[in-house]
């Protein structure tokens, strides 16, 4: 019954959602008003719906209802029922679902509020949006459907909606559970915040061909979505952060970050999306480079649709792979489809596109923030075309091959030191002008420093060439920025009487994106020091120990105490547990647990390390394997993982700075005034 | 585990046979010399897994394989050639340039972003005028934008004001 009704559900607001894309592009060419209200609230009413259908869903799976695929892939009896519920997303059609219903309820919080200045936009809005939402909704309606039941017909179990003549269902004792590795709790927030991103996305991008569409090409479609694409970018990054620490924390390869085509699935939307936030600012400041921000838009918005569908779809394995999944084409003939309208439309427009001043010098922040998009787009060339070639090279020459990380790192690691000194440079850099002479006189001071801890790190720490180029970009940037804060917040407690710190305070008040981003900047560094840390000094060594031996590594030994292995029978898992002393230059530090945990319902393992994690490295320990019958040898393996902390450290500080920046101004009155100058954003203001 | 006593029974009796090879060979490869060898391979059957750190029951024999190997004397290059003849290019970390199609991997972003830098360069030289005015650095002008942003923040605060009565 249940099934029936959410699958009911479901097809209702996908007819809404087709509704509104009709209704919206009627009503605007048509000048209809009560049209174009009618698909607003068309659009409305997908949000409760798509809510309801989920709602069944969360109900069959909490409840057990293995007679429904979904439900039997993903759970299992002796799963919590959090975990029941997290599984909504933990397989591909729950995930469809739960894409839709983060897109409805994020079009629904744009559109809830009347338009009045820019009413314009707002049946474009409605029409990318639902159109976005007709295609999702499609793939759960026809193609990924999670209420599928099992029906027995003629002794055979075979998947239907609806039951087949002469058939009976099929309930099966016990569900599948689901994939261990998902049942972490990072696992349980890390696809959400990953989508919240990636969905978030969808705004601005409506936006921008509202703009399009419609020839307001001025920069109010920037302005009216750059707190979406700000909390768009935090969801995503730190759907990115904790990807990582998951990694880390649960597949025991002693890595965060793989180069694995998923995670760069979800990395390349990152890429534009950094980008798009630094050149929307020459947009807002010097009213240039509008075609460039539509392109950026749009390619996001396309990486966003690309990367759902690799991430959870493992289509990428094969060109075969590709072919028979049934969403696979679909996918692709959708992404083609709106980037081909899109770029179409941004063609059709471009003359009204045109810049409105003038760059006056190739160093100045405008052509420095433009150096930095061409980084961006190359790093995302290099990642795209690292996905794309295994499927380029298993079609024309049939030979599959792999592109690993070494390709990946070697390509990269030169652009983002490029990164790393743009971000030391164009912090100061002015608007419109600067020479080497204003640039060199602002930064020879830290230069100077960072020269000098990069001289003490070569003398103390290490003699690797390439660490310690990386250490002099971070302390580089990490002074300008420094200086950055100091140099503002001396200028304004002079000018204003004020002390140090409220100066400071004040400052930063004032000018949110600045100096969040700054703290950004900051927090880049702190995760490049584990980065570099990882790259150049991790260690590692294995052996099969008995009771008693120990392991060394880089100072540390470790000493294999003893191995417990028992069931758990109310987790259905099994636990093997070793217990490790740990010692570092003959002084004991304490104990290490890594383990294993197998999984009855799914029979999957799941590698737990034991990790001893301190500011200035990780012992990280995974157990390998173990010999059963005597309980007697186990094999280890151990990493020593330097300056990994500062990775987290890094990420936490990251978070800080993004909403730093992303918070709502308190003051109505400079949001008003704000709004003035967005008024007269015709021409770049005085104050810019 | 059988075939790893197989190997160490067959070194011992080269041992017997050869002694003073024998001696260089007395202990089995470690299994850091086996992981060395592993991580530069990927697994044929998991994606993207390098064989060092692939959990597999099949890798674990892989893995076996690799110490067999090297204490048969095997170099790393002979053992990886081994398993490119075995499970083709997909073992190894990046598309080899045996391969002559697999230039198009190293070429093609280059390529690209050669000409991501040529348009920005040119249309940077389009936009630069010659025209040089002095300002001052970043800070200096922070502290003038933004007392002057203040200002016009007032007025034009006002203005709103204004035009909302």
């Amino acid at each position: 019954m249940i099934a029936e009704f959410g699958y009911g559900i479901a097809l209702v607001s996908f007819l809404v959602a087709v509704y509104s894309v009709v209704a919206a592009v009627y009503g605007a060419t048509k000048k209809s008003a009560s049209l174009v209200e009618s698909s607003r609230r068309g659009m409305l009413l997908t949000f409760p719906l798509i809510t309801i259908a989920a709602g069944s869903l969360i109900y069959l799976l909490v409840t057990n209802h293995f007679e429904v695929a979904f439900v039997y892939e993903v759970t299992s009896r002796s799963m919590p029922t959090y975990l029941k519920i997290t599984a909504w997303w933990g397989g591909q059609a729950g995930s469809l679902l739960f894409w839709s219903w983060l897109l409805a309820a994020f079009a629904s919080a744009v559109t809830i509020r009347k338009w009045d200045r820019d009413i314009e936009f707002l049946p474009w809005v409605v029409m990318v949006c639902s159109v976005t939402l007709v295609f999702f909704l499609g793939m759960v309606v026809f193609y990924e459907n999670p209420f599928t039941r099992y029906w027995l017909v003629n002794g055979n179990v075979e998947p239907h909606m609806f039951q087949p003549a002469l058939a009976t269902i099929f309930t099966p004792q016990d569900g599948n559970g689901l994939n261990p590795l998902l049942r972490h709790p990072g696992m349980v927030i890390h696809p959400p915040m990953l989508y919240l991103g990636f969905v978030s996305y969808v705004i601005p991008y409506a936006f921008a061909m509202a703009a399009l569409i419609t020839g307001r090409t001025d920069d109010r479609w920037i302005r009216l979505t750059r707190r979406w694409s700000l909390w768009a970018w935090l969801f995503l990054s730190f759907g990115l952060v904790l990807g990582g620490r998951w990694a880390y924390d649960v597949l025991g390869w002693g890595g965060y970050w793989g180069w694995d085509p998923v995670e760069i699935a979800a990395f390349m939307p990152w890429l534009t999306g950094t980008a798009f936030l630094h050149s929307v600012m020459i947009q807002e400041k010097r009213g240039m480079l509008k075609h460039w921000n539509m392109i950026l838009v749009i390619l996001t918005y396309a990486l966003v649709i690309f990367g759902t569908f690799l991430t959870r779809s493992g289509v990428l394995s094969s060109v075969h792979a590709f072919a028979n999944s049934p969403i696979g084409p679909l996918f692709m003939a959708f992404v083609s489809a709106t980037l081909i309208a899109s770029i179409a439309l941004v063609i059709y427009r471009w003359p009204q596109l045109r810049g409105e001043t003038e760059m006056k010098s190739m160093l100045s922040r405008e052509a420095l923030f433009l150096l930095n998009n061409l980084l961006f787009m190359s790093v995302l060339v290099i990642c795209f075309w690292g996905v794309m070639f295994p499927l380029v090279s298993e079609l024309f020459t049939g030979q599959k091959v792999t592109v690993g990380p070494p390709f990946y790192e070697r390509a990269t690691a030169p652009i983002f030191a490029g990164l790393m000194f743009l971000m030391g440079v164009a912090p100061l850099s002015a608007w419109g002008h600067s020479t080497v002479k204003t640039l060199g006189r602002a930064m020879w001071k830290s230069a100077l420093i960072a020269l000098g801890v990069t001289v003490i790190l070569f003398l103390t720490y290490t003699k690797n060439y390439i660490a310690l180029i990386g250490f002099f970009l971070i302390a580089l940037v990490i002074l300008v920025t420094a200086q950055e804060f100091w140099r503002g917040a001396r200028a304004r407690q002079r000018s204003q009487n004020e002390n140090f710190f409220s100066a400071l305070s004040r400052l930063m008040g004032r000018n949110r994106r600045r100096y969040g981003g700054y703290i950004i900047h900051i927090s880049m560094m702190l995760m490049a020091i584990g980065i570099l840390g990882m790259e150049a000094f991790q260690t590692s060594t294995q052996g099969e120990l008995a009771k008693g031996d120990a392991l060394d590594i880089s100072g540390y030994s470790v000493k294999y105490r003893e191995l417990a292995s028992w069931d758990d029978t109310g987790k259905g898992v099994n636990f093997t547990r070793a217990t490790m002393d740990i010692y570092k230059n003959g002084i004991y530090l304490g104990q290490l647990h890594p383990r294993i945990d197998y999984y009855f319902d799914s029979q999957q393992n799941m590698t737990i390390p034991g990790n001893r994690s301190t500011i200035k490295d990780d012992l990280y320990i995974i157990l390998v394997d173990w010999q059963p019958t005597t309980a007697m040898g186990a094999t280890f393996k151990i990493f020593v993982n330097p300056l990994v902390n500062w990775l987290w450290v890094g990420s936490l500080l990251f978070l800080v700075g993004i909403i730093f920046a992303a918070w709502p101004d308190r003051d109505p009155a400079e949001e008003i005034s704000r709004r003035g100058i967005t008024q007269s954003a015709n021409q770049p203001s005085a104050a810019d | 585990m059988k075939k790893f006593l197989y190997t160490f029974t067959f070194i011992i009796l080269l041992g017997i046979l050869f002694t003073g090879a024998a001696l260089a060979q007395d202990k089995l490869p470690t299994d850091d010399e086996v992981n060395k060898v592993a991580h530069n391979l990927y697994c044929p059957v998991c994606q993207n897994t390098p064989l060092d750190v692939c959990p597999t029951d099949a890798c674990k024999d892989w893995r076996e394989q690799i110490r067999g190997m090297l204490a048969e004397g095997k170099t790393e290059a002979q053992i990886q050639q081994y398993f490119v003849d075995q499970f083709g290019d997909r073992v190894l970390a990046a598309p080899p340039l045996s391969t002559k199609f697999n230039l198009i991997i190293y070429i093609i972003p280059p390529l690209i972003i050669l000409a991501g830098a040529i348009i920005l360069f040119r249309s940077l030289k389009e936009w630069t005028t010659p025209k040089a005015v002095e300002a001052g650095s970043g800070a200096a002008r922070d502290a003038s934008e933004a007392s002057s942003q203040k200002d016009s923040y007032v007025t034009r605060f006002e203005e709103e004001l204004k035009k909302q009565k």
